[in-house]
């Protein structure tokens, strides 16, 4: 009985906070989503399941979802292969190593929103740097922001410059920590260094190259700061993402019912979807 | 071949480390600017392509209405990052050492799926939570306030300092726990005395994890809060929106992520002795 009491103390102070902050506003939510609380008539009503039924029929929520979805996996896909590659790089003994990786390090850690507003600044058509660079290696500048696909690229690029860090900080723990064994053997086979890598190094990288690809995943499904800051999801919503339009909705609109079943439908879409994600890639390592 | 493998290794480690320092390098230059360098395109190099000047960072400290007060968003930032980053890592630290060494049970609930829900309050997307956080911190009058911000955050940080705790309590041996409880200590006694002076490491490392996404949070701190209180990153990002020049924009961008790349210099310590690809495996 007295050790059940220690056992409490440490779990249960952190276990109730998180439930009364997290799990209680959002089975409120749920309830909300049943309402037509607006900013005419802010309440808790009964509105059966009319926001649902208006959610199923709103082009622009699932246009959203399939933008961000875009967005998403090629800023992931895109991180993954040059962090990989910047790994492998720095993984062998380099000059000014330390200095390096700090600096490889250094945009994961700034502020994202902070970093979307310098980068605004730098794609301005006409006084930023970005077009001056192409203009004097003697290409037509770009209009970065003003016309949808290039302003999703530009999004895709401020993600890459934000995120590559965290990627190369996986992979490179991750080779860091291969045994040596296998590179030996390989080296008694003579094979070349593609050989080596495509047979030994990356089959003994899959774990971590999942798991790293996952919670980037987790984390660009959230994407919305980079766009709020670089577009505010313009031109018209060409690079409007699922948070961005369920904001607008609700705390901009003030649609508060059916943004809280637009946020539950977003939450359930992504939970599941990132699910067969993990079960297709972790299946894959099995068969191999 | 051999030299030719390593000109492109660090020519690609060159081009890749001016990606990284050009919005860095491009604001500290703009900083020092005023319109003469930037409404005729992009300069680059002081003295000879435009004439420096300390307006950009001296408007920052001006009060007033000819001003724009940074001072007082980075002292509420500080406050609400460094009492939600507390109080997030003594609950964390606590829990986290509850789960790597009792075990509990609720029916079919056991100690990894106690952990996993800590954890997997990560895949929440902000905006699923900013609408009753919004109607919650309503009700209770905390809208707009640092009290209410600080709440929010322990949210958004509890799960980080749990996981990083976990992680780090689970390579401590319990031996040590034993050794404190066979010298007549109690389990909270011992917890005080020997567990936590030896877990410093992974409390700074954890601590520093709060500070850093605390620090970076911008939507809640933009949803929740709208004219008494106001945090750094809402300020900047006010004035990307506003017309405010470029050179106060740089300069106040620069002081708000000053902290974090000190903070870059002690985690690469920590990260580099790769005890993060444990934590995934």
């Amino acid at each position: 009985m007295l050790k059940l009491k220690y056992k409490q103390f440490f779990l249960l102070p952190g276990l109730i906070v998180l439930v009364a902050i997290i799990i209680f506003p959002l089975l409120f939510t749920i309830r909300v989503s049943f309402s037509s609380w607006d900013v005419v008539k802010p309440g808790l009503d009964w509105f059966g399941g009319k926001n649902w039924g208006r959610l199923f029929e709103d082009m622009r929520f699932w246009e959203s979802l399939a933008r961000l979805s875009l967005m998403a996996t090629g800023s992931v896909f895109i991180q993954y292969l040059v962090g990989f590659g910047l790994a492998l790089l720095v993984w062998r003994n380099i000059i000014l190593k330390r200095f390096i990786r700090v600096l490889f390090l250094v945009p994961m850690m700034t502020t994202p929103v902070i970093m979307s507003v310098i980068w605004r600044t730098i794609l301005h058509e006409s006084l930023g740097p970005a077009n001056d660079i192409i203009r004097i290696l003697g290409f037509e500048p770009l209009s970065w922001l003003s016309t949808g696909p290039m302003a999703m690229v530009s999004v895709i690029l401020v993600e890459v410059w934000q995120w590559t860090p965290f990627m190369f900080l996986l992979l490179l723990a991750g080779l860091m920590s291969l045994p040596n064994e296998p590179y030996m053997a390989a080296a008694i086979d003579g094979a070349g260094p593609f050989r080596t890598f495509f047979s030994v190094t990356f089959p003994l990288m899959a774990p971590i190259s999942i798991g790293a690809i996952l919670i980037r995943l987790i984390e660009a499904s959230k994407l919305m700061e980079t766009v709020y800051v670089l577009t505010s999801g313009g031109p018209g919503t060409a690079t409007e993402t699922s948070s961005y339009y369920i904001y607008i909705r609700g705390l901009r609109d003030y649609q508060i019912g059916y943004a809280a079943s637009l946020s539950l439908a977003y939450l359930v879409i992504m939970i599941i979807s990132l699910t067969i994600i993990a079960k297709i890639l972790t299946r894959k390592i099995a068969q191999d | 071949m051999k030299s030719l493998y390593l000109v492109l290794k660090y020519l690609a480690i060159l081009l890749w480390s001016s990606f990284v320092a050009l919005p860095f390098l491009w604001a500290l230059t703009t900083s020092f600017k005023t319109s003469n360098g930037v409404t005729g395109g992009a300069t680059y190099i002081p003295w000879l392509q435009y004439e420096p000047s300390l307006e950009g960072w001296k408007v920052l400290v001006r009060t007033g209405g000819q001003g724009i007060n940074i001072v007082a968003p980075f002292i509420s930032s500080a406050i609400v990052t460094l009492s939600a980053s507390l109080i997030s890592m003594v609950l964390g630290t606590l829990a986290a050492y509850g789960l790597s060494r009792f075990s509990y049970r609720l029916g079919f609930v056991k100690n990894s799926d106690i952990t996993f829900f800590f954890i997997a309050q990560r895949i929440m997307p902000p905006i699923v939570l900013a609408i009753p956080f919004f109607l919650m911190l309503q009700f209770l009058g905390l809208l707009d306030t640092i009290p209410g911000l600080i709440l929010v955050y322990v949210a958004l940080l509890l799960p980080i300092a749990t996981w990083v705790m976990v992680d780090f309590f689970n390579n401590v041996p319990p031996q040590i726990d034993e050794m404190a409880l066979i010298d007549g200590c109690n389990p909270i006694g011992a917890f005080v005395r020997v567990i936590l002076p030896n877990s410093l490491p992974g409390i700074m490392v954890g601590g520093l994890f709060c500070v850093m996404f605390g620090w970076n949070d911008f939507f809640f701190a933009f949803t929740l809060t709208f004219t008494k209180t106001q945090l750094l990153p809402v300020a900047v990002v006010a004035l990307n929106s506003s017309v405010t020049p470029w050179w106060s924009l740089s300069a106040s961008a620069l002081v708000s992520v000053a902290p974090l790349v000190i903070i870059a210099f002690v985690v690469e310590r920590f990260l580099s002795s790769g005890n993060m690809a444990g934590a995934i495996r």
